[in-house]
């Protein structure tokens, strides 16, 4: 294999575990924050693709510039499913929290089908159209403004969590819930935060994802089990570690889909993650667990 | 309830069960009760380790894909009546999950569950991509040799539906057994009080990997007969996570820990499936979808014992109120 082709297969792995990274910090916060596996993050980013969709098709607005939008659609969506349903399991067994989110993520699908149809559709055409060719690597100008636009999200979510007095309440929240509370932060409405964030990061990634991967009801099943791998890999709550595996995990799916061929890629994802929950069950970047 | 009570209602049950289906003589009909069956024996199956040992495996369905392609392959290759190949298909799937279970036992709640996930994943790539065993085409169970010895029955349904109730009396007398025995009282251990029963001197892993042992030869037998019964597999119908989910739904709708908990499950979960796929499926509109998820959101939220701990909450409900 010649030095240029494995260079572009390397950096074509990194531009879309960025986006992995992303779908996956809006799953560990709320991993981190509650405790709860969320089976329909995957859902969120279908939401969020649907969106820039129907904007961009019904009114001819580019999925970037109507990304605030959707990105406020997606946090009240986040919000409502708190509200409506994880607040009433935030302390039931962990059998009923995950059938509650796997309930959701069927239901999800079934609005998306019943609404929209299973038809897989595409976003032609947008501002970030094109291919970009440097020093004799190709890449697509839409997985590189998807990338950027990812680290951009991922970077904000980082510094809103790291760098201010909300994002060290909900930081709090997440370390210690009962400490949290006494000294006088609402955990209910962290937890509402943490779902808000949560769905308006996975939004922003569907979004991104919107000018060069088709939008169907089922889209989000390609990204949940890589987004789980990620989520472990850089460990539970973490988003610095989210941005890491992301990147790892990207790199890996994309080089192993090379050297064993397309159709081992999740495969070699899943072995990479069993190896790193035995191995190191808190993750790169985790907590470890008492 | 008085145990020759129970057992009354036992014999009862097991009766209606066994003149059921000359009474309901469409096919359709009847394939609906076999499937009603099918799916509460590798519930009660799943239960041995995700209800009573509380390790929530949401990869049972590489067990149930072991217990199938097993059979299959040594039915095509070598002609052994399925009979032999199920029992070799559950030891097949039980080594195997020993295998799988001594290192992931390490890990704990959802940790466990999700590798469960990664687990079968990687056996339905696998599979998907193993020519020997059909790869993605999949195998067929050949239709020349018919009858009790093939295991293959093509002009009536009958045969099939008394393999299923069997095989699910079966499973549910070895978790009677086991919830009676020593191990039933290490399985709860295990699931409530884990350092406790550690520092009462009991191995968890090793009592763990008994559970999954036993859960998984049964979820097996399961997969080898759905292999007889369809008369074809592919990793897409015996290996996924769907699968897998769907077992542990029926024991969680039912109840978790229970004996019968599956049973009951099964009967409302494929009950539901089927009476909305018939009512508003087909249009490909996605509102069965919108139902089935609606009810199973709806249970976890309200119901999380299941029917069962529903039930079983009411009776002593009304046993207060008389006092």
């Amino acid at each position: 294999m010649s030095g240029e082709i494995l260079l572009q297969t390397i950096l074509s792995g990194v531009l879309i575990g960025l986006i992995y990274a992303l779908v996956a910090v809006g799953l560990t916060m709320i991993y981190g924050v509650m405790d709860i596996v969320n089976f329909a993050h995957g859902e969120f980013l279908m939401f969020g693709m649907y969106s820039s969709f129907w904007l961009f098709a019904l009114f001819g607005l580019d999925p970037l510039v109507t990304l605030p939008l959707t990105v406020l659609m997606l946090f009240a969506l986040g919000l409502a499913v708190y509200q409506v349903v994880i607040k009433r399991i935030t302390n039931a067994p962990m059998l009923s929290q995950i059938f509650a989110t796997f309930g959701l993520m069927i239901l999800f699908r079934g609005i998306a089908q019943f609404l929209w149809k299973p038809d897989f559709r595409t976003v032609e055409n947008s501002l970030s159209s094109g291919k970009v060719i440097f020093s004799g690597l190709h890449f697509g100008l839409p997985q590189i403004i998807a990338a950027l636009g990812a680290v951009l999200a991922t970077g904000a979510t980082w510094w809103f969590i790291n760098r201010t007095r909300l994002g060290a309440a909900l930081e709090a929240t997440a370390q210690d819930k009962e400490a949290a509370q006494l000294m006088g932060i609402p955990s209910q409405r962290m937890f509402a935060l943490a779902w808000g964030i949560g769905a308006a990061c996975a939004g922003v990634a569907g979004v991104l994802l919107s000018t060069f991967f088709p939008i169907f009801p089922e889209v989000g099943a390609n990204f949940i089990l890589i987004a789980f791998v990620v989520v472990a890999l850089g460990g539970f709550g973490s988003v610095s570690g989210a941005f890491w595996a992301g990147i790892i995990v990207g790199v890996v799916e994309v080089l192993g889909g090379f050297l064993l061929g397309p159709e081992y890629k999740l495969a070699i994802v899943l072995a990479l993650f069993l190896a790193v929950i035995l191995v190191r069950p808190q993750g790169l970047m985790g907590r470890a667990q008492t | 309830m008085t145990a020759r009570r129970r057992n009354i209602q036992v014999v009862a049950a097991l009766a209606a069960a066994c003149a059921l289906p000359l009474a309901v003589t469409n096919p359709g009909h009847q394939n609906f009760l076999i499937l009603i069956l099918m799916f509460a024996q590798v519930g009660v199956a799943w239960n041995i380790l995700g209800g009573y040992a509380g390790q929530v495996s949401l990869g049972h369905a590489a067990f149930f894909g072991i217990g199938a392609y097993t059979s299959t392959v040594l039915l095509t290759h070598a002609g052994l009546t399925p009979w032999i190949g199920m029992l070799v298909g559950g030891l097949v799937a039980s080594a195997f999950a020993v295998l799988i279970g001594w290192p992931c036992f390490r890990l704990k709640g959802h940790y466990f569950s999700m590798a469960t996930i990664a687990v079968a994943e990687i056996m339905q790539v696998m599979f998907t991509n193993w020519e020997g065993v059909g790869g993605a085409v999949g195998l067929y169970v050949p239709l020349k040799d018919q009858g009790w010895e093939a295991m293959v029955f093509n002009t009536s349904k009958l045969p099939y539906y008394y393999i299923a109730l069997g095989l699910l009396v079966a499973t549910l007398a070895a978790n009677w057994a086991i919830e009676k025995s020593f191990l039933g009282y290490y399985f709860r251990a295990i699931k409530d009080e884990p350092e406790a029963a550690r520092s009462l001197g009991i191995s968890l892993t090793r009592y763990k990997l008994v559970a999954i042992a036993i859960s998984s030869f049964f979820t097996a037998l399961g997969g080898s007969f759905y292999a007889q019964k369809e008369l074809f597999i592919d990793p897409g119908s015996v290996l996924t996570t769907a699968l897998s989910i769907k077992m542990a739904l029926v024991t969680i709708l039912g109840g978790v820990g229970s004996l019968f908990g599956p049973v009951v499950g099964s009967l409302l979960l494929t009950g539901i499936e089927e009476v909305t796929r018939q009512v508003f499926g087909g249009s490909g509109q996605g509102t069965d979808l919108i139902l089935y998820a609606l009810i199973i959101i709806g249970v976890a939220v309200f119901y999380p014992t299941g029917i069962m701990g529903w039930l079983k909450q009411r009776r002593f409900l009304v046993a207060e109120v008389k006092k």
